[in-house]
Parts: structure tokens; C-alpha cells; sequence
């Protein structure tokens, strides 16, 4: 045989066997894929990368495949927060025209992942021009956007492409010339699982009914050797308040048996916890907990793989709900700020300490305001929400463990958060102060939305014209 | 009875229970309709429960009782769903069921701008059932690629909360309307070809 043809041959059979490992290793869900990474990952998907199957489902999924993906994690936040545009808006025919211009019935139409050179700081990336697209015209309804840049509608404050719930014309004229702190605040509302537990059909309400519990009730197995000090700790909590032993939470069904785990995790939790267990697998905490959506397991986040900056002693924590809960102790007073900053190390974090929301903190924690009065890390990223159950069949307090639920964009955090204190204009202007949020919020905003001015401009418009029509009726 | 036996009669008695059967699945899957009867019924009951919504619930409520507002922040004002929203969000909830129809609420006048007609079939339908009272206008015209039978119908104003609150609405472009005026327009889609 010629030396050609065994050069052939042997590129051909390297191809073949090339082209095998590689489709093996795609279709191995739990093969490492760091290999057919294109890019960098956005902040929030980076610990969920080597997952592929989480957004991509399958090798080469079609668009209304990544959509479903996009929609199994994201789809409940969006119909939450009221999306203003969503698809079924564009999948009405009379918009194929501008469908054709802009796809919105697909979310990668405007954010692309693996793409860091055009990601935006928000964490997504989005074409400067989205809005102009259809509301190019926008001067002729509001003479007052005339001149305006393509690219302010969003980027200045004004405008929320999904969630406008607190950026709406009419809202931002009703909460008008307020004070920057509201005389009357509002307080979160209460956790009150206890009164729901015993109507949640799968509330194991049977063995454990809610009701006080003694020391030597505690149903640990008399086999294992245990510190008493961890039965105590246990007897201090709403836990042994409540009803649920020591067998509620390590007592498990592992293949058809029964048994003893010493450390639960997460689903254990989750029998009675079910909403805070799944904020916190939608967050970046828990998210590569989540072994349903990723169709593989992951080992649990810890700081080293953050992107922000963590404290170097904090980097190899593992972050389940113990790592800031404490097992047995359940402290929720440690885990609002302390937890927080044992391994959170960037400027905003760290200028906590001597903000004004640390001084009401420390005043609630020595008796001098009432409870929930202080501010804490968690009182604006880990609030406390009335959630929605059943398509709206009961209301009930959770504390909402996904972080990004108020986070990006932060206007998300006006309503739920910062409104239970402060008027609406502040919080908006607040927000928009990049410089107030690395200082924790110590002094005024330096920054100024006008879109309440703007409101209020056509507020008084409205009234004149209304007067106006009155009277030729009148005549 | 030997086995030939049993079988013959079992397959007889099969095939007698069969007939009817056969003929009811044919009578389903028969088309006995064309697309302009399909959108005549849809908007019958579309008009019908919103008319009922309008003047059972709301204008009973606002304008008579004088119980509770309606508001288009209805969750924020914890008020009624305007009419036209209670139609809405019908439409969208079906969209996201079936794409064999849609349709939607529009306006010559509209409050919300984005509800403007868009099509040529619109602007016609729009401008021929305000002008032509009583009539509907029928078109087919083709969106993405797709041919649909398109049908609008008059929206009239069926109760005193409408004239009034279209009348005092800050965005609308018009403030004059009376009672049976036509508003607006149903328009419904159903894709034909494509």
C-alpha cells in the first residue's frame, strides 16, 4: 500500500475515534464537559456550567427546547412579577412583523449565554435597541421622550422590560411627594407555617402534630451516641415547639428501608420547608442542589467558586441549609447578617458595619425597637414575602431564599423590600447610586430618576384636560 | 360451541356495536362549518360574557351599588378587572392553549396605543364596522408566511362604566362617547393556509 493511503486511513480512523469520545462524552450526563465550554458563563449560571443538559437539554435542542429550559427555572419568577411582554404578546399574528425584526417569543433572542465580551453588568446580555424596536414612536403619545436615546428607556431608571410593578405611570404618581422615610412602615409579614401545617395534605401531621414537645420526648434512636447539648439546642426551637422530633428530619426512606442519616440534607428540610428549599435551589446558594432541573448531581456550592469577593478562611465551606441555619440551633438571628459576612467579602458588604440599617439592627438586637425593626443582610436580599399558593387558594409568609429574586435588576427590590420603609422616589433614586449602594447606603442619593417628575407633569396634564371636559359638558 | 363458533359471533357482535361508533367518529371529523360560522359563534360568546361581565358585575357594582371601583391596577387598587382586561387576559390564557384561533380588542381610539390597529385588515375592519352599524367585515390576509381568515366586529359601549371611564381615561384620543357608540373592535383570526 502507498504511504498516502495509510496516511488516509489513519486520519480517517483518529476522525472516527475522535468523533466517538466526544459524542460519549456529550451524552454522559455526568461526564466532565468543561471541554465543550465556548466561553465564559454568566454570574448566574457559572455554577451550574458543567450541567449542559440544564439549559441545552439535549445535544443540539431545537429553540423551543432551550426556551422550555429557560421557562422551568425562570418561568414562575416571570408570571410572579407580572411579565409585561411575554410571549404570548408576540405569538399573536398581528405582530409577525415584528417578531421577524425581534424574536421576543425566545429569551436568547436578547440574552445569550457564553458570551462575556457583551455581558452586562446586570449579569445578561441585551441589545442597546430592544425597546426603539416597537415603541419608536414613543414621542408622538409623550412629548416628553422626545429626544431621548434609544438606549435610555431601561438603562436610566425608567423603564422594566419584564417587571414593572413599581416603575408604572400611575404608581409613581400615587406615591408622589412622600417622605424618604415613610412615617408609617410596613413589616414583613409573619412565618405562620404552624397554622398551615395541619391542613398541607402531605404535612406528616399524623406523627408529628403540631403541638409543644418535651426534653424527654426527643425519639433519637437510644443505639447512637449523642451530646446532649445538641437534644437541648433542639429543645430551644420552633422546632420542638411545633412538634417535629428528632425522627422528622433523620428518619429517611433509603431503598425501601427506613433508617437513621445523621446529616439530612436539603430534602429533608423540604418536607415541611417546600417553598424556602426551592428559592434556595433557584439561588445562587443551592442551585447546584437542584438534581431534578440539572439531571445530574453537583457537589454544593462553595465561595471559592463565587465571583464575588469571599474571605479566604470561607473559601472550601459547603453551602447547604445548615451552613448558615446551624443544625439543631436553628439560630435565625445569626443567619440575617453573621453567616452572611463570614464569607461575603465585597465593599457593600463589608461597609454594613457602619451603615444606618446595622445601627436600627444592633437597636432591635438589644431591645430598644421592635422585631424586624433592624435591617440585615437578609431583610432586603432574603425577604420576608406573602407567597401565593394553589393558584392563589391561601397566602402564606415565606422567607424568599432566592437572593436574585430581588437583586438583578434592583428595581426588583423596590416594592417587596425597600418600600416597607421608604417613599417610592427615594428607593428609585437610591437604587440608581451606584456609589450609596458600595457605601451600604450611609447619605442621601447623588442621583436623580425623573420619572416621577415626568408622572407628575402629566398627572396635572390629565387633570386640566379632565377639568376642561367637565365644563363643556356643563355648558 | 366450538371455538370457530365463538370467534364468528364474538367478530359479528364487535362489528354490529361498531357501526354506530364508526358513524359518530365520521360525523365528528366531518367539516360542516366554513371559518366565517367558526368566528361568528367564537365572538357570540366572547361579546355575550363580557356584556354579562360588564353589566352584572361592574356596572352593577361601581356604577349602581357603589360598592368598589374597577381599575386597570385592579390587584394594587383592590378593585373589579376592567371589561376590556377580563377580554384580554381570555385571549392570552387561550393563546397559550391553542394556536387554531386568536383574537383580540382593539380600538380606532385606543388608551393603550400598542392596541392601535396594525394590519390593513384591521385598519379596514376597524374604520367599516365603526361606519357600517350592525355589520361585521370579513378579510384574509397573510401574517408570517401564514393565511389567515380574519373577521372584525363592532365593540359598542354596553353600559355607563364604559362611556365613563374611556371618556375620562388621561391617554384616550377620545372623550365623547355615548352609550351604543362603537368603541373599538373584536378581530378574530383563524389560520387557513401555512
Amino acid at each position: 500500500m502507498k504511504r498516502n493511503t495509510w496516511l488516509w486511513l489513519t486520519w480517517i480512523l483518529l476522525t472516527i475515534a475522535l468523533t466517538t469520545y466526544l459524542v460519549m462524552k456529550i451524552n454522559n450526563k455526568a461526564a466532565d464537559k468543561s471541554f465543550f465550554l465556548p466561553g465564559d458563563t454568566t454570574h448566574g449560571h457559572h455554577q451550574i456550567e458543567l450541567a449542559c443538559n440544564a439549559c441545552h437539554s439535549e445535544s443540539f435542542a431545537d429553540e423551543e427546547a432551550i426556551q422550555n429550559a429557560c421557562m422551568n427555572c425562570h418561568g414562575d419568577a416571570l408570571k410572579e412579577n407580572k411579565d409585561k411582554h411575554p410571549k404570548s404578546k408576540f405569538t399573536d399574528p398581528r405582530n409577525a412583523d415584528r417578531v421577524e425584526i425581534l424574536d421576543a417569543r425566545y429569551c436568547v433572542t436578547c440574552h445569550v449565554e457564553h458570551t462575556p465580551e457583551i455581558t452586562q453588568d446586570m449579569g445578561v446580555t441585551m441589545p442597546p435597541d430592544y425597546c426603539n424596536l416597537c415603541h419608536n414612536d414613543i414621542a408622538k403619545e409623550r412629548p416628553s421622550h422626545e429626544g431621548m436615546a434609544f438606549d435610555t428607556c431601561a438603562s436610566a431608571g425608567c423603564h422594566n422590560y419584564h417587571d414593572n410593578q413599581a416603575l408604572y405611570e400611575d404608581y409613581l404618581v400615587k406615591h408622589l411627594h412622600k417622605p424618604d422615610i415613610l412615617d408609617r412602615q410596613e413589616m414583613p409579614p409573619d412565618l405562620n407555617l404552624a397554622e398551615y401545617a395541619p391542613m398541607l395534605p402531605d404535612y406528616p401531621s399524623k406523627d408529628y402534630p403540631v403541638e409543644r414537645l418535651k426534653l424527654v420526648e426527643a425519639d433519637y434512636p437510644q443505639d447512637i451516641d449523642i451530646d446532649m447539648e445538641i437534644v437541648h439546642s433542639w429543645y430551644d426551637t420552633a422546632h420542638a415547639n411545633s412538634g417535629v422530633n428528632c425522627n422528622a428530619c433523620h428518619q429517611q426512606t433509603v431503598e425501601e428501608e427506613t433508617v437513621w442519616v445523621n446529616k439530612p440534607d436539603h430534602t429533608s428540610c423540604a418536607t415541611c420547608h417546600a417553598p424556602e428549599v426551592d428559592g434556595f435551589l433557584m439561588g445562587k446558594h443551592g442551585m447546584r442542589l437542584d438534581v431534578e432541573k440539572l439531571e445530574r448531581s453537583l457537589s454544593p456550592m462553595t465561595p471559592a467558586m463565587a465571583k464575588l469577593p469571599m474571605k479566604k478562611d470561607a473559601k472550601h465551606k459547603e453551602l447547604t441549609c445548615n451552613s448558615c441555619h446551624g443544625a439543631h440551633d436553628y439560630d435565625t438571628q445569626t443567619a440575617r447578617v453573621d453567616t452572611c459576612l463570614g464569607c461575603h467579602n465585597d465593599e457593600h458588604s463589608l461597609a454594613y458595619f457602619d451603615s444606618p440599617h446595622h445601627e436600627l439592627w444592633k437597636k432591635e438586637l438589644a431591645g430598644e425597637l421592635p422585631e424586624h425593626s433592624g435591617v440585615t443582610c437578609a431583610t432586603c436580599h432574603m425577604p420576608r414575602i406573602e407567597k401565593e399558593f394553589m393558584d392563589g387558594m391561601f397566602y402564606m409568609g415565606i422567607v424568599q431564599h432566592n437572593q436574585n429574586d430581588t437583586l438583578k435588576p434592583n428595581e426588583k427590590m423596590i416594592r417587596p423590600v425597600c418600600m416597607d420603609c421608604h417613599s417610592l422616589g427615594f428607593s428609585i433614586d437610591a437604587l440608581a447610586d451606584l456609589k450609596l449602594i458600595n457605601n451600604n447606603f450611609s447619605g442621601q442619593p447623588s442621583v436623580h430618576i425623573e420619572s416621577m417628575d415626568m408622572a407628575e407633569v402629566r398627572m396635572i396634564e390629565a387633570e386640566e384636560k379632565k377639568k376642561r371636559l367637565r365644563e363643556q359638558q356643563n355648558n | 360451541m366450538s371455538r370457530l363458533k365463538k370467534v364468528l359471533l364474538t367478530s359479528s357482535i364487535v362489528a354490529v356495536l361498531a357501526i354506530p361508533l364508526t358513524a359518530s367518529s365520521e360525523i365528528a371529523e366531518t367539516p360542516t362549518f366554513t371559518p366565517k360560522q367558526l368566528a361568528d359563534w367564537l365572538h357570540l360568546v366572547m361579546s355575550t360574557d363580557r356584556a354579562v361581565y360588564t353589566k352584572k358585575i361592574v356596572n352593577r357594582l361601581v356604577k349602581k351599588d357603589k360598592v368598589i371601583k374597577a381599575s386597570e391596577h385592579f390587584e394594587d387598587d383592590k378593585a373589579l378587572v376592567l371589561p376590556a382586561q377580563m377580554f384580554r387576559f381570555g385571549a392570552e390564557e387561550v393563546s397559550k392553549k391553542t394556536d387554531q384561533f386568536t383574537y383580540s380588542l382593539q380600538s380606532l381610539w385606543p388608551i393603550n396605543k400598542q392596541n392601535a390597529p396594525r394590519t390593513d385588515v384591521e385598519k379596514a375592519g376597524l374604520a367599516y364596522v365603526a361606519e357600517n352599524k350592525g355589520e361585521n367585515y370579513y378579510g384574509v390576509e397573510e401574517l408570517g408566511g401564514t393565511t389567515y381568515f380574519t373577521a372584525v366586529y363592532a365593540d359598542p359601549a354596553v353600559a355607563p362604566v364604559c362611556v365613563s371611564c374611556h371618556n375620562e381615561h388621561k391617554d384616550t384620543p377620545k372623550s365623547d362617547f355615548k352609550i351604543g357608540d362603537v368603541m373599538g373592535g373584536v378581530v378574530i383570526r383563524i389560520p387557513v393556509k401555512g
